[in-house]
């Protein structure tokens, strides 16, 4: 199991859960189980074509997926997957 | 050449005396941020502290950039503003407190809308820009500016509980583009206007994008370049993250196609103001007034689409609430052959749910235009607005 950190604007999609355990040997598998536990999550972070929204970042430990493997970037047990959202208030 | 740094007055040397013990700072660290210039861009809940502290810090001309007039539903966070600015514009409220503070410094106020028009000319004369914007149109602006002119971007943002901070210099290492190269969908991410933000945490976060400001013009210590700071006020959490420059950023990358300022309203599809009013357009809005006769005449089903606990600021009898969250899973519960007004706070997360209802089949729905706050404007004055 995974961690997912889940910022607070989408804490009303995984009642107020701030951390969310996911099974899943690498980032896509454990966003597919996430979303399998918080279905209406889903619109937030996929587009219809059913990729992750562009301005959805995930972080693995402290580097971004896009510098690793992307959705394939393997996790392990205990590894940190951080949600970044794109957010514009000041 | 190096530039010649300001002296410092007899009176300065008093004021800034605990700077002035600090080896990193000493003397010319403050006679550089005498010689320094900062842009605020923002005059509201993180450009209060940034500019309170970069004032007293002694930063020798601070620009506030905001076209704003001070509301009292601002004081909540916003505390270079007080009770007797109500009403009088941001920049000029936040410039008597700012001189107050310290009136050794300049500062030059911008009292209008930062825009692909202006925002080269206001920001060319300045060291570093600080973006406290609220709305995505303005931060991609803010962060093109800053790539273009070669000038570092102290970036900040808030939520909720939720704020981040980075320092973004294309020079040195990525900007804003290379972290979100596109802004999310209208209406996927509510702003602070519609989904409210804790009032300390625009002190928090601005006061560490005020001290990234701070270290950056000294050239001390290790600026937030290539990295970024999430906060969370309720985990009390601060975790960071490596950011890399992105090789296909179309504003700092090898091959950018992005070369000047283009419309960023149109980039984002969202206005460049932080708003809550939402307007579904001709046709399916119903004003407040026009729905205090309909209700007397017949049978409408109104549907509150805010969260369970606004229900105990304000509430319409006889309103079903389906948080707007929660909408999509529990159609079910509605029936589309009956007809409907859905509303909200002010009118923005009606309008997403109206379409979301529009889509799935309902016909006969309209949204209140304004929501509940309309309608305590309207018709119903002993219900409060917030």
């Amino acid at each position: 199991m995974a961690t997912l950190k889940i910022p607070t604007p989408l804490r009303s999609y995984t009642n107020g859960q701030a951390e969310v355990a996911v099974r899943g040997a690498n980032v896509a598998q454990a966003m597919e189980h996430l979303i399998e536990k918080y279905p209406t999550l889903k619109p937030h972070l996929y587009n219809g074509d059913g990729n992750l929204r562009p301005f959805v970042n995930l972080f693995v430990g402290e580097n971004n997926i896009k510098d690793l493997q992307g959705l394939e970037t393997p996790l392990d047990e205990g590894t940190r997957v951080i949600l970044i959202p794109s957010i514009a208030g000041g | 050449m190096q530039p010649i740094l300001p002296g410092l007055t007899r009176d300065e040397i008093l004021r800034y005396s605990r700077h002035l013990l600090i080896p990193e700072v000493g003397l010319e660290g403050q006679r550089k941020l005498k010689g320094s210039s900062a842009l605020i861009i923002g005059t509201g809940g993180l450009g209060s502290p940034v500019a309170l502290y970069l004032a007293a810090a002694g930063i020798g001309r601070i620009g506030l950039v905001d076209y704003d007039v001070v509301d009292s539903s601002n004081l909540q966070r916003q505390v270079i503003h007080g009770m007797s600015m109500v009403g009088k514009l941001k920049v000029e409220s936040a410039k008597v407190k700012l001189l107050d503070l310290n009136p050794d410094i300049e500062v030059e106020t911008y009292n209008e809308p930062y825009t692909s028009e202006n925002a080269l000319r206001i920001a060319r004369d300045y060291d570093i820009l600080l973006d406290g914007t609220d709305n995505f149109p303005t931060r991609y602006l803010t962060n093109d500016v800053a790539v273009f002119l070669g000038k570092p971007n102290v970036y900040a943002s808030i939520y909720r509980f939720d704020g981040q901070v980075s320092v973004f210099y294309a020079k040195e290492g990525p900007c804003y583009r290379c972290l979100f190269p596109e802004p999310p969908p209208p209406g996927l991410v509510p702003s602070c206007a519609e989904g409210g933000v804790l009032g300390v945490l625009p002190g928090t976060i601005g006061t560490i994008q005020a001290t990234e400001a701070l270290k950056v013009l000294l050239g001390i210590g290790e600026p937030m370049i290539g990295r970024l700071l999430l906060y969370n006020a309720l985990d009390m959490s601060f975790d960071f993250v490596k950011l890399k420059k992105n090789p296909n950023c179309r504003v700092c990358g090898p091959n950018a196609d992005i070369k000047e300022l283009i419309d960023y309203e149109e980039f984002c599809g969202v206005p460049s103001h932080d708003h809550d009013e939402g307007s579904a357009g001709a046709g399916w809005d119903i004003s407040a007034p026009e729905l205090a006769t309909r209700l007397k005449q017949n049978h409408l089903k109104l549907l509150d689409v805010r969260e369970p606990h606004e229900l105990e600021i304000s509430a319409l009898p006889n309103a079903v609430n389906i948080p707007l969250g929660t909408l999509a899973s529990r159609l079910s519960e509605l029936d589309s052959a009956e007809e409907m007004v859905v509303f909200c706070k002010a009118g923005t997360r009606s309008t997403r749910a109206l379409e979301l209802l529009v889509s799935a089949g309902f016909k006969k729905v309209k949204n209140l235009k304004g929501g509940i706050n309309a309608w305590a404007k309207e018709v119903d004055n002993d219900l409060p607005i917030y």
